[in-house]
């Protein structure tokens, strides 16, 4: 039987904490090493990460390459990319996945030209084939058709999407190894941050239920309505283009083409047509809820559940039914 | 007044994504159904340099790898502010996956000669893979910066970005020769005068193949030959059939319903 080259995850590094797509990665990354009899290992990149890295061991790894070091504290694409590539070409990793993140998807292309391999981007699934390949499965074409990609070169690179995989159990009784490696210090990488400022906006992409009004609603403040709804449900706002090129809600709550991509366990869409352009940055939603006054709007084509009617009379009435819930009353 | 610039500007011919039909049984994009049009995002890419061009000066180079049919776009590119377009268009090229591409890419770059910044599309509509920029970048080997949403300055050497990651926004100065790929947000594209769109029907496209830069390439690394990824399978997700149960008239049992399913979902807390 062929030897198989190990597991390798990127660890992200967000502020000091590892964002949580690295750690559902290691569930992965623990399955396809387990069939493949491999080890799973993770490399992070930051400064004063000790304790990130038993995090990463608790959650599936078997052997944490910790580059810590001041240089590594703020992300820099070239510091990055030229110390993994080393790790990497000494490693020699079969597999080496990485977070579809704004970061991972800065870094891992620079890594994959580097070392001349083929990464498939922004995946929904893994796994391995009879001989041990990887496959890659990706949304094509705003995810009307889905591609399987295999790589013929090592490491098989993909970036993949947060939140699809499952997050992993941590046991802090595991136990791993961390290997201090010497980090290459590179002090001119022909770009420099100059101001560094928290965004404070809504996370839309990462919340679990998302209450989004289009242009069936009347004024801006009845976004006040969704709002409630939302915050019952642990959610967020969102909205169609139109709203907010009128100005009635900020840029970072448009869904859709030109806006972000969701994939909430609920989304409910109040007053929204569906056209292919809102479609394209919600249909992958677990649950999907409509509601709208016309029966021949397309979003009830994508809808788990469609109500045909006034989002004026049914919203308060989902909150009433909601609040009970709550409660806990029965009837 | 500062030297001119030189800019490079990447983009790619797409079928138009609101019109394409797909053959759902085959999971295959019929480009013949829809016009081509530069992607999108690219649109952005060009317009960021026009706008460094009427600020400070500078010469836009557009560059696109595709089929014959894609001297169209540049075209188009040339009425929107492009200088002048190099077509790379051969059948060694053909079946390109994002590192044959971007290799590619760099080549033509680096056979071009002197520039100062690259500027790419956040991503294509059909790759949609958001590689190609980064790749170029490494291949170039020259510093980049993805997901620039604004152009703050632009000096004779160096460029300041703002770009968002992770929970931060960040101001970051680039030095040149560097690569930046933009997002939608980074300007509104303007649409070219019918006066531009008739001299551009004039304008000279350079056409490369792959012998153009034989001296800066190693042809193995170009299309398909090229390409460490396939596609081994293609299908439509079946995903997309949904319970589509509809609710009329009682709007009261509908809300009893829709929140059962909420708990069910384990959203209500
Ligand atoms: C390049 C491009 C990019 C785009 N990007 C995006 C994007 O990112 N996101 C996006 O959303 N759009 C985008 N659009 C716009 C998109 O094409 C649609 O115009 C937009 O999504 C429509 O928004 P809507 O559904 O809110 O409005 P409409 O299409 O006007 O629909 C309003 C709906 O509300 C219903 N309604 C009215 N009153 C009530 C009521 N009281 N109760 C219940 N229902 C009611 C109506 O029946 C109707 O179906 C883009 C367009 C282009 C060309
Ligand atoms: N064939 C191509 N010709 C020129 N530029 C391209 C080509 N493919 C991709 N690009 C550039 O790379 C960016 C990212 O593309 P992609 O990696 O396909 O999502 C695009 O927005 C373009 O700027």
């Amino acid at each position: 039987m062929k030897r198989h080259g190990d597991v390798l995850v990127f660890a992200e590094n967000n502020d000091g904490k590892v964002h949580p797509v690295s750690y559902e990665l290691l569930g992965k990354g623990r399955e396809l090493a387990d069939s493949l009899g491999v080890d799973l290992n993770a490399v992070l990149l930051g400064w004063r990460m000790e304790d990130e890295a038993f995090e990463l061991i608790y959650r599936g790894a078997d052997k944490v390459f910790l580059y810590d070091h001041p240089s590594l504290e703020e992300f820099d694409v070239i510091r990055y990319t030229r110390n993994i590539v080393k790790m990497v070409r000494e490693t020699k990793p079969d597999i080496f996945l990485v977070g579809a993140t704004r970061i991972g998807r800065t870094l891992a292309p620079r890594i994959a030209a580097a070392l001349r391999t083929g990464l498939t981007a922004d995946c929904v699934d893994l796994k391995l084939d009879e001989e041990g390949n990887l496959v890659q499965v990706r949304p094509a074409f705003s995810g009307n058709i889905m591609a399987q990609i295999v790589t013929k070169t090592r490491p098989q690179m993909a970036t993949v999407r947060y939140k699809v995989m499952k997050m992993p159990e941590r046991d802090a009784g595991r136990e791993g190894e961390i290997i201090r490696t010497k980090v290459d210090v590179i002090e001119e990488t022909g770009m420099r941050i100059v101001e560094k400022t928290r965004a404070d906006e809504v996370e839309i992409a990462e919340a679990d239920v998302i209450v989004s009004g289009g242009r069936g609603l009347k004024r801006p403040e009845d976004f006040s309505l969704l709002e409630e709804l939302a915050s019952l449900l642990g959610g967020v706002v969102g909205s169609s283009r139109p709203l907010v090129d009128a100005g009635w809600i900020s840029k970072d709550h448009q869904v859709g083409f030109s806006g972000n991509t969701v994939k909430p366990r609920v989304y409910i869409a109040c007053g929204i047509s569906g056209s292919p352009q809102h479609l394209f940055g919600m249909r992958d939603s677990d649950i999907i809820i409509a509601v709208n006054k016309d029966p021949t709007a397309p979003i009830f084509n994508v809808s788990d559940y469609g109500v045909v009617g006034d989002l004026y009379e049914f919203i308060p009435l989902l909150i009433r039914e909601v609040k009970r819930l709550i409660g806990g009353g029965q009837e | 007044m500062i030297n001119q610039l030189n800019i490079i500007v990447l983009l790619k011919q797409v079928p138009d994504i609101e019109k394409v039909k797909f053959d759902f049984k085959t999971g295959r994009i019929d480009r013949s159904s829809a016009e081509a049009v530069i992607n999108p995002f690219d649109l952005n890419a060009l317009e960021a340099a026009v706008e460094i061009k009427e600020k400070v000066g500078a010469r836009i180079t557009a560059i696109s790898m595709g089929p014959k049919t894609a001297e169209a776009s540049l075209r188009d590119a040339i009425a929107r502010g492009a200088d002048n377009a190099i077509l790379l268009t051969d059948k060694r090229f053909a079946g390109a996956d994002t590192l044959a591409t971007s290799y590619t890419l760099a080549c033509a770059i680096r056979k071009v000669g002197s520039y100062d910044l690259v500027i790419c599309g956040e991503k294509t509509i059909d790759g949609d893979t958001a590689q190609v920029g980064p790749e170029v970048a490494e291949f170039l080997g020259v510093p980049h910066v993805a997901y620039v949403e604004e152009i703050r300055e632009v000096k004779r050497d160096r460029i300041l970005v703002k770009s968002k990651m992770g929970r931060n926004y960040y101001i970051i100065e680039l030095k040149f020769p560097g690569l930046i790929t933009v997002t939608k947000d980074v300007n509104t594209p303007r649409l070219p005068s019918l006066k531009d769109k008739i001299r551009s029907r004039k304008a000279e496209i350079t056409v490369w193949n792959a012998d153009s830069f034989s001296d800066l390439a190693d042809e193995r690394y170009f299309g398909a030959a090229g390409s460490p990824t396939t596609v081994a399978k293609v299908y439509v997700p079946k995903a997309e059939r949904r319970k589509g149960k509809i609710f009329r008239g009682d709007l009261e049992r509908a809300a009893k319903e829709i929140a059962t399913v909420l708990r069910e979902a384990h959203v209500i807390r």
